[in-house]
């Protein structure tokens, strides 16, 4: 298959990259139209592929080392200036160390700042709770003008990447690590608009409301579920926030049961965003399927996804238990 | 830039007069303001404002404008005076000075007060934005410069010294950093508290360009600005020695009026004793 991505890269080509990967050539070709475009990093560049646009654009990138915070403070200073800052950093990093100065500097005075967070959930692995980012979405919700985007997949983090160029103000995009597999091999390309969840499957009993690498599984999860006669739904939440309202009372209103499905703790992140919306708007039953509140275990990712219940075979399992 | 000695005077009666409308607006709003520091600023502020920077009122977001950063947040009572005398903000607002839904508080929003460059408020913050717009000059090619007011309490902030070795490195030398060096903090004295000495020589080892100056002394501050603009590729922090509380007699050198409001008979006094000084300068 040859199909274009935005002209810039084949199908065949995404397919072999990891979101990071896609991230990082995405901004070369944003950077290459936009010369108000400058890329921050605190010495994980070439972690998350922002060496790219380094290498490409050395008088528009910015190295700051290991200070996240004296990073986050620049990139507000670039954008009262005018620029769009693109800061990447680590997720655990850049929404903990750095937190307020993401929160005062750039979200209280609404400034154009892009935050890509890289390595996001458990997707660190063997780095242990120092590096898993499980708290992220939960912290970076909570600021008023923030707008926050869990791309589903690399063909995905090139949309959204774009979208957030396209928007003015704070965004933040959390990307995994490896190559995540695709969710949309058969659906590219689509329509991908900030605030409004794709829905990849429709189904009576069940909706699974999922976002992030968690897309995949719930993909798998509901073929699981149907071989039983089970018809379940998947919602691909790619935006936390704003959240999107009509499509989660259009499913609270069709289905028996939500479920949502997040590499996250079930505190704070989507299952509370969808949570918070059925609870005002349409009370249904809601399973929030996630990250228990705990500090996470040393394992490989997919170890880790298994352990707490992430992969679509225990997605399936959970579900067919409370049934 | 002139710095004989007619500018001088009228700059340092300037400052007074600052000092005594920053007195009656917090008093108006009954609860009194952050005086220690408001009035240890108060030369350094009136000679950026009224003499050094290159501002534009009637448009305040032109982008070849002098940047200023107001780091250490809490001085916005005598801030927000000055850009009203400026004419960026209405006078009329300062009428409003922390009350409910007022342009102006305790600390500056850049979104509501015109002029104002960033929101500030929470210490440590302001050096990294600073090097944000520094950089962002250098990239347009632009001659602006970026001023930063830093509290020494702030200087315990980790974030001020990675911001200060990020500078550096990046050769900002349109970077110009004024420490008030009232010596106070919020709990004290600072040396007491969490010692900054060898103030200078830590700047130094960061690589800035360090001067250390008298804070009220208007002559030094211009002359201290002036040698700034030597360009060596080094950043410039200017220390400027200051009293907290500076202008009136029972707020000097007193921690305790880092913060507060005056009793009738405090106002009272520090108002005559501000309008005094305003009349030497006018003979």
């Amino acid at each position: 298959m040859a199909e274009k991505v935005n002209q810039a890269w084949t199908f065949a080509d995404v397919a072999r990259l990891s979101d990071r990967e896609i991230y990082g050539k995405t901004l070369v070709s944003l950077g290459t139209t936009n010369k108000n475009i400058v890329v921050l990093g605190s010495d994980l560049m070439y972690s998350n592929r922002t060496s790219d646009f380094l290498e490409k654009f050395p008088e528009r990138a910015f190295n700051f080392g290991v200070a996240e915070q004296n990073m986050m403070g620049a990139a507000a200073g670039f954008a009262t200036c005018g620029k769009i800052a693109f800061v990447s950093t680590f997720a655990a990093f850049a929404s903990m160390r750095a937190c307020e100065q993401v929160r005062t500097d750039i979200c209280y005075p609404n400034l154009n700042v892009k935050i890509v967070a890289t390595h996001s959930g458990l997707t660190m692995g063997s780095g242990g709770t120092t590096h898993h980012a499980t708290e992220d979405l939960a912290i970076v919700r909570s600021f008023a003008n923030m707008t926050v985007i869990v791309p589903a997949d690399a063909i995905e983090t090139e949309k959204a990447v774009r979208a957030a160029v396209e928007q003015e103000g704070p965004v933040y995009i959390r990307l995994g690590r490896a190559a995540e597999r695709l969710v949309f091999q058969n659906g590219y390309p689509y329509d991908f608009k900030i605030g409004r969840a794709i829905t990849l499957k429709s189904g009576k009993d069940v909706t699974l409301i999922a976002t992030g690498l968690e897309v995949y599984e719930s993909i798998i999860a509901s073929d699981i579920l149907g071989k039983k006669g089970i018809d379940v739904g998947v919602i691909n939440m790619h935006t936390i926030k704003p959240i999107d309202q009509e499509t989660i009372i259009n499913v609270a209103q069709s289905s028996k049961l939500l479920v949502t499905v997040e590499e996250h703790t079930v505190i704070g992140g989507l299952g509370s965003a969808v949570c918070e919306v059925v609870s005002e708007k349409c009370p249904v039953r809601v399973l929030r399927i996630g990250i228990p509140d705990v500090y996470t275990v040393i394992g490989s990712p997919e170890e880790l996804k298994d352990r707490y219940g992430l992969t679509g075979v225990k997605i399936a399992e959970k579900i067919l238990n409370i049934l | 830039m002139k710095s004989d000695s007619s500018i001088v005077r009228e700059l340092e009666k300037k400052s007074y007069e600052m000092r005594l409308k920053t007195a009656i607006m917090a008093e108006e709003y009954g609860g009194g303001c952050h005086y220690g520091g408001c009035f240890s600023i108060a030369e350094v502020l009136t000679a950026l404002y009224f003499n050094i920077l290159n501002i534009y009122p009637e448009n305040p977001k032109h982008p070849e404008r002098d940047r200023v950063v107001l780091s250490a947040g809490h001085k916005d009572a005598i801030y927000c005076v000055i850009l009203a005398e400026k004419g960026f903000v209405p006078k009329e607002w300062l009428h409003t000075y922390n009350k409910l839904d007022s342009h102006l508080g305790m600390h500056p929003d850049m979104k509501k007060i015109p002029g104002c460059d960033m929101s500030t408020g929470s210490l440590g913050h302001g050096l990294s934005v600073a090097v944000g717009m520094a950089l962002s000059g250098k990239l347009d090619k632009s001659d602006y410069k970026v001023f930063v007011i830093l509290g020494d309490g702030e200087l315990q902030e980790g974030s001020i010294w990675e911001a200060a070795m990020a500078a550096s490195h990046y050769k900002l030398d349109n970077i110009i950093v004024f420490v008030d060096r009232n010596m106070l903090e919020f709990d004290g004295e600072t040396e007491k508290i969490m010692a900054l000495e060898p103030l200078k020589e830590k700047w130094q080892a960061f690589g800035w360009n360090t001067k250390e100056i008298d804070g009220h002394n208007i002559r030094e501050i211009l002359d201290a600005y002036e040698s700034c603009l030597e360009k060596n590729d080094k950043p410039n922090v200017i220390i400027a020695n200051t009293t907290k509380g500076k202008g009136v007699s029972f707020m000097e050198n007193n921690w305790k009026w880092h913060y507060g409001g005056m009793n009738s008979e405090q106002e009272e006094k520090a108002l005559k004793e501000l309008e005094k000084k305003i009349n030497e300068y006018s003979m």
